[in-house]
């Protein structure tokens, strides 16, 4: 038997799976899937706790639910990829080979990467709403706050979702407004980027947003260290910003696992061919989902339009044959904007978001760039997308590859 | 796409000032740039960060980030910062000859 190994059952390594259950001949191979927890997140729906619109039971699933039959699933922490030897050794010592390696081991916070950040004030008033934890205690802060200075700040890029942090500060707007304190609350919205967000045409619409919005926009501001002492944030060079709350998007890095077996950058993300998926050290290793080190978004959509490349090119792989699946770095947000209200981008390598309809050209139902409602039914309807087809490897009425029709230049 | 005199020869550079062709690169080219940039003088510590810089363009096609320059122990962050005043990444990127830094979402 030939083996098909994968390691991590989030997002990536979930849709991976089903995918290659169902298109690989299972006489001829055997496929395991790894992963330390049992537990599925429903990541997209951390944004909502804070404000009470999901509790944590609205994102957990058991991992087991997703997984087809006929697969050998292991629960168990990894200690090591021996990329050499084609081998990973788990915690405790047993082994397993394989002919073919899928590394989906994602990325997450790291907030002992800034100074001060995990201290005294940690879960106190300096808040993640990265982790299901962080953004629980947040939600117990926010239903007894009665207002003052509150600050999100990136850390650095990349970052996972790079619009979470926009859409927080969009709905805190909402929801301070609902519970008639946004007279007493100021925004801030401290970032690395030159603007709101990465790219001109997006950058200048959302920075209107916050604009509109009353949410104070701080750009070029690179956090070195917190001062939770005297409530302050300070850059490297050595400016302050001070807050009341502070909601941090702490520093975004690759599993452990990466940077023991060598493998990864100084983020521990894997260098990977940005159009094959194949990592650069090793021809029998792909990667997809955030542990890559591409330059595309770290979100669900793209791991889910790069999945459709994956299988493409481990089929030309085993057999042998070129690989000519071309990821051209496909990103598809739906982003919050508060009173029911959302906005969509559509954007891949080398287009930037541009304003249209989507996905029918002309018709929508979602408007590219600009705050619809429809585009709010959209986001809130998408978990059911997520729970049931798109975990499971289904197709969805999306192509992997980004169309220019129905976009304006 | 213009060119430029810079330190006594003409140089290609893009619309914000990057050399086009990092291979023309002088040092007197970096004072120049860098006097431009309000960095004057270039100290052997900012040469330093700008001949590792160049190296690891030539090994590997793409700059150091801030974070493998203070991995290396090239240059701590906070002094990385006191050199280039202003955006590190970009400005020593733009002495060294270098495209800008690609940044990504």
């Amino acid at each position: 038997m030939k083996k098909l190994l994968i390691l991590g059952a989030g997002t990536a390594g979930t849709m991976m799976l089903n995918k290659m259950e169902s298109a690989l001949d299972t006489e001829v191979w055997d496929i395991t899937i790894v992963d330390q927890y049992e537990t599925h997140y429903y990541q997209p729906g951390f944004l909502f706790i804070p404000f009470g619109i999901y509790s944590k039971r609205d994102v957990i699933k058991p991992k087991r639910d997703f997984f087809p039959p006929g697969v050998n699933v292991v629960f168990s922490k990894i200690d090591l990829i021996e990329a050499e030897k084609n081998q990973v050794i788990l915690h405790g010592g047993k082994i397993l080979s394989y002919d073919v390696l899928i590394i989906a081991t994602g990325s997450k916070i790291n907030p002992a990467e800034t100074e001060g950040m995990q201290e005294g004030g940690w879960h106190k008033n300096i808040f993640d709403f990265y982790t299901v934890e962080g953004a629980s205690a947040l939600q117990q802060f926010l239903k007894y706050w009665e207002g003052g200075k509150m600050v999100l700040n990136i850390v650095e890029m990349p970052i996972k979702c790079p619009v979470a942090p926009l859409e927080f500060v969009f709905l805190a707007d909402w929801w301070f407004t609902e519970q008639g304190i946004r007279d007493k609350v100021e925004l801030e919205f401290v970032t690395p980027l030159p603007g709101a967000f990465t790219k001109p045409k997006a950058s200048q619409v959302f920075g209107d947003f916050l604009n509109k919005k009353n949410i104070t926009l701080t750009h070029d501001f690179n956090t070195g260290s917190i001062d939770w002492e005297n409530n302050k944030l300070v850059s490297w060079d050595e400016s302050t910003i001070d807050y009341d709350l502070l909601v941090t998007i702490p520093t975004n890095m690759g599993d452990e696992l990466i940077a023991r077996s060598g493998l990864g950058d100084e983020l521990n993300f894997i260098p990977t061919d940005k159009f094959t998926l194949q990592s650069e050290a090793n021809e029998n290793i792909f990667v997809l989902g955030d542990a890559t080190n591409l330059p595309s978004s770290k979100a669900g959509s793209v791991a889910h339009f790069q999945a459709d490349i994956l299988e493409h090119n481990i089929l030309s792989f085993i057999d042998d044959r070129p690989l000519k699946g071309k990821f051209d770095g496909h990103a598809n947000c739906y982003i919050e904007s508060g009173f029911g209200k959302g906005i969509l981008i559509d954007f891949n390598y080398d287009t930037e978001p541009l304003p249209g309809k989507f996905p029918l050209p002309g018709v929508g139902p979602f408007s590219l760039l600009e705050e619809t409602r429809m585009n709010h039914y959209g986001k809130m309807m998408f978990r059911w997308m997520y729970w049931n087809l798109l975990l499971k490897g289904a197709e969805l009425p999306i192509e992997s590859q980004m169309l220019m029709a129905g976009k304006r230049v | 796409m213009s060119t430029k005199d810079l330190a006594g020869l003409s140089v290609e550079v893009d619309g914000e000032g990057y050399l086009s062709d990092h291979t023309v690169w002088n040092r007197d080219i970096a004072l120049a740039i860098a006097a431009e940039e309000g960095i004057d003088p270039l100290t052997d510590r900012h040469f330093d960060v700008i001949d590792f810089m160049r190296k690891e363009f030539e090994e590997k096609g793409a700059a150091p980030s801030i974070r493998r320059l203070n991995k290396l122990n090239v240059v701590p962050t906070k002094e990385l910062y006191q050199l280039f005043p202003g955006g590190p990444a970009k400005k020593a990127a733009k002495i060294a000859g270098l495209g800008k830094p690609q940044g990504c979402i």
